[in-house]
């Protein structure tokens, strides 16, 4: 098995991007891992666990004509690691307010303070353009208890962002 | 007792339908001690169908005591069960003896009321919520070769399903 590559691409959202991204790695022989992908603010992005048979320069070949005919940045790395890692998230945190800057990076310091690792985060600003709402969910995991996490965001409570704390538990049947 | 092998995904057998139990007799609760043996041996799983041993047969146990604060009814032989009246939504996550390596959020309904019978055919009628509720679901839902990952949903397809079921019909604005 050939060395896992993280890929990342992005460029204006349209359709045939993922078809075209793929079928160029499966082409080349290659294989595809864990992948996200998104449209974020009219641009497509992917994050990509690509493995072929000549690492990077073999993947940057079979790309590049798929980037350049639809006009994406390509980005890519070798990375540690591979399949079969995943971690599972036993806390939620949900965040809602007025839009501002500085929500994110006070919610997850104050989070990283306690140890709380994160697995999965997403946001949105929505509501009316003149008013916007950032909402954002993250799911990750902590050793310490809830009411340490609660302890940790009450300050940024305080000054009018909601934020809700909830254990995750994975029901396994 | 024995400890029976779990099938495990992409195996076809998981697709299949089960057949209604008609016969109730001692080779059908040596099965049901072996089920519970299989389900107690691996991962901390709250139920197992007869699905997940390649048998056929409308069975499944669930048994959430196990859990703090949650409204059970102990451990629960369920053969031929039917759901007759759910209500409610909610999503968690889930995973599952024959998905190793993968979990996912699933809405399941929040409320049930169900049929069935026990292990010497009696009729059973019972009214769950929570967890065990979902553990039912997760369960019954083996015997129609349904998994979990047939359900899974993103958070945000989560928040735009609720939308649709609260209103019962397309979002609307304002």
């Amino acid at each position: 098995m050939a060395d896992w590559h993280m890929l990342t691409l992005v460029g204006a959202d349209r359709p045939g991007i993922v078809a075209g991204v793929t079928q160029a790695i499966f082409a080349a022989g290659g294989s595809l891992g864990e992948a996200s992908m998104i449209r974020l603010g009219g641009n497509f992005t992917i994050m990509l666990m690509a493995a072929v048979e000549g690492g990077e320069a073999r993947l940057r070949d079979a790309l590049a004509p798929v980037a350049a005919d639809m006009d994406l940045r390509l980005h890519i790395d070798p990375v540690a690691g591979g399949l079969h890692q995943h971690l599972i998230p036993n806390v939620q945190v949900r965040v809602t307010g007025a839009d501002r800057a500085g929500i994110v990076a006070e919610i997850t310091g104050a989070l990283a303070g306690v140890g709380f690792n994160i697995l999965e985060l997403d946001s949105d600003v929505a509501g009316d353009p003149r008013r916007p709402v950032y909402l954002m969910h993250i799911q990750g995991y902590s050793d310490q208890p809830i009411e340490a996490l609660e302890a940790a965001v009450a300050p940024i409570r305080a000054s009018g962002i909601a934020v809700d704390i909830a254990p995750v538990e994975t029901l396994i049947g | 007792m024995a400890v029976l092998d779990i099938l495990t995904l992409p195996d076809e057998r998981l697709r299949r339908v089960a057949e209604p139990v008609t016969i109730f007799d001692e080779a059908l609760r040596a099965f049901i001690a072996d089920l519970e043996e299989t389900r107690r041996s691996g991962p901390a799983a709250v139920g197992i169908a007869a699905t997940q041993v390649d048998v056929l047969k409308r069975i499944v146990i669930v048994d959430v005591s196990g859990r703090k604060n949650t409204p059970n009814h102990g451990y629960l032989v369920l053969i031929n069960p039917e759901i007759v009246h759910w209500e409610g939504y909610e999503t968690a996550r889930e995973g599952c003896l024959s998905v190793p390596d993968y979990t996912g959020n699933v809405i399941r309904a929040t409320r049930i009321r169900l049929t069935a019978n026990d292990p010497w055919g009696r009729p059973l009628e019972l009214e769950m919520e929570g967890y065990e509720a979902r553990a039912v679901q997760h369960e019954m839902d083996h015997l129609d070769g349904t998994l979990f990952v047939d359900r899974v949903v993103s958070r945000r397809t989560d928040l735009f399903r609720r939308k649709v079921y609260q209103k019962g019909g397309q979002p609307k604005g304002g």
